[in-house]
């Protein structure tokens, strides 16, 4: 049960800085000079060509060692960093390259005309994206974060093969112990099934909520 | 002339993807490059080389038979959900939310460690004939991510086989065509053309799935970067090589892809 709630937290908090990464990466794909764009370009190509497995091992290690690294050159003494920080980082690394494509995508559906209405009312570019291109993204961008939610939940499942304790590690040290493989990954299996029908039901709101004053998608067609 | 034209347009495209910040970026790509090979251990590679090569074989062998298999699976997984009674749907149904609703490892795990051990109890399938084969790991996870790639790939077809227009079928069966040959002729090639683009997509996610089976000791590509790390205490040399690896192949891929993409006809529905 430590283990479930692990792995909400580490899907939790990798999502929220995944969409932080992804608004800014979006950002920077739109509106940003050709060097930010090419870079951003190169950071999604990779991230999404590499196996989530590899990036993780790859980031888990070289993230921790590059931190304690630059921590003794600075004279601090090295930190043993906690294995729930590693993995929000880095799946929120992951996550991130995905949800700028999403959030990329969702505001360049928005009709231009918002954007420009704003512009000539004289917003600063923080409170645009704060009042129009955020809200007005939402109902497109959220099915694509819907799916990135689910696919975060199960990452996190991957995190066990570098060792963090979360529900999957759990039940394979419970399963180890007692011998009784099957019904454990069953239970694992139903738990992680439970998540994400929860988190559909939810998400389900969430749009409807989003969507509201928009025609529905059933008249519309 | 119209190779001349051909040419210009050829120099044009590349002086606009030239850009002087592109060549800068370029450079420093290339020096961080040669700064991995000159400044990195690279003194292995002779020795892992053919266990390299094997496990890339492996990996690419157990991409396409899953994707093979679990293709099949995913036919009648997406007809059922689509035109079935519900006697034949909700179980469909309720398998592409299983698959979809929990992670591939614990999957794996499940049948691996969970099936794996439930099997030896039962001396009549010690005996048989298929004893040999459920002792290896290998099975599983090939089962797994067939399994998976069913899952996914059956909601994919669902919706593939919803989108054929009626008319089709409906002036297939005017023709008196039986039913299988509208299934055959008509309906699973439009289906087929519908789903290609997500198809690749998702052969690009089996791929990255691929590296999980390592986790139940079958030695694919990913393995061998792990034994050579715990041989020879390098962190990221294998990691990064592996990595390159995996881009490549991925870029093949949806090369591959887009050219049977580009080989269908455009205009359906």
């Amino acid at each position: 049960m430590v283990g479930l709630l692990h792995s909400i937290e580490i899907a939790l908090g990798a999502t929220c800085l995944g969409l932080l990464i992804g608004t800014g990466g979006a950002y920077g794909k739109l509106y940003g000079g050709p060097v930010v764009r090419d870079l951003l370009a190169v950071y999604t190509t990779i991230v999404r060509a590499v196996p989530e497995l590899v990036l993780i091992l790859l980031l888990y290690y070289a993230g921790t060692d590059l931190i304690n690294q630059a921590l003794t050159a600075m004279g601090y003494q090295r930190v043993d960093i906690s294995g729930l920080a590693a993995g929000i980082a880095v799946l929120g690394f992951v996550q991130g390259a995905y949800s700028t494509e999403v959030i990329r995508g969702a505001i360049l559906a928005i009709p231009q005309g918002q954007i420009e209405a704003a512009r000539a009312y004289g917003m600063s570019p923080g409170l645009l994206l704060r009042r129009i291109t955020l809200p007005a993204m939402l109902p497109f961008a959220i099915p694509g974060l819907a799916n990135l939610w689910l696919i975060a939940t199960k990452d996190t499942a991957l995190l066990a093969v570098v060792g963090f304790y979360e529900l999957a590690l759990a039940t394979r040290q419970a399963a180890g112990v007692t011998k009784a493989y099957f019904t454990f990954f069953v239970a694992a299996g139903v738990l992680y099934l439970l998540l994400s029908l929860v988190s559909n039901f939810l998400i389900g709101r969430v749009e409807v909520w989003s969507r509201r004053g928009m025609p529905s998608l059933k008249e519309a067609r | 002339m119209a190779s001349e034209t051909a040419i210009i347009n050829v120099v044009a495209r590349t002086s606009l993807w030239l850009q002087p910040h592109r060549i800068v970026l370029i450079l420093i790509a290339l020096g961080l490059v040669a700064g991995a090979v000159f400044f990195m251990r690279w003194d292995w590679l002779p020795q892992y080389y053919e266990m390299g090569l094997l496990g890339i074989w492996r990996s690419l062998w157990i991409l396409a038979v899953t994707c093979a298999l679990g293709f099949l699976f995913a036919v009648p997984l997406g007809l059922a959900q689509a035109t079935g009674s519900f006697w034949f749907a909700a179980p469909a149904k309720v398998f592409c939310t299983v698959i979809r609703g929990t992670p591939l490892l614990i999957q794996l795990w499940l049948l691996y460690y969970g099936l794996g051990s439930l099997f030896p109890q039962y001396p009549w399938i010690r005996e048989s004939w298929m004893w040999p084969y459920l002792r290896q790991a290998w099975p599983y996870g090939v089962l797994a991510l067939t399994l998976s790639f069913a899952g996914y790939e059956g909601e994919v077809m669902r919706g593939a086989f919803a989108g054929v227009p009626k008319g089709q079928l409906e002036a297939a069966r005017a023709f008196g065509m039986s039913r299988w040959k509208i299934f055959r002729r008509i309906w699973l090639p439009q289906a087929f053309y519908r789903a290609l683009p997500t198809l690749t997509g998702e052969t690009v996610l089996q791929l990255k799935s691929t590296p999980l089976v390592a986790t139940i000791s079958v030695i694919d590509i990913f393995a061998v970067s792990s034994k050579v790390r715990q041989d020879t205490y390098l962190t990221y040399e294998p990691l990064l090589l592996l990595a390159l690896i995996y881009m490549t192949i991925t870029g093949v891929l949806v090369f591959a892809f887009s050219r049977i993409e580009a080989r269908i006809p455009v205009k359906i529905g």
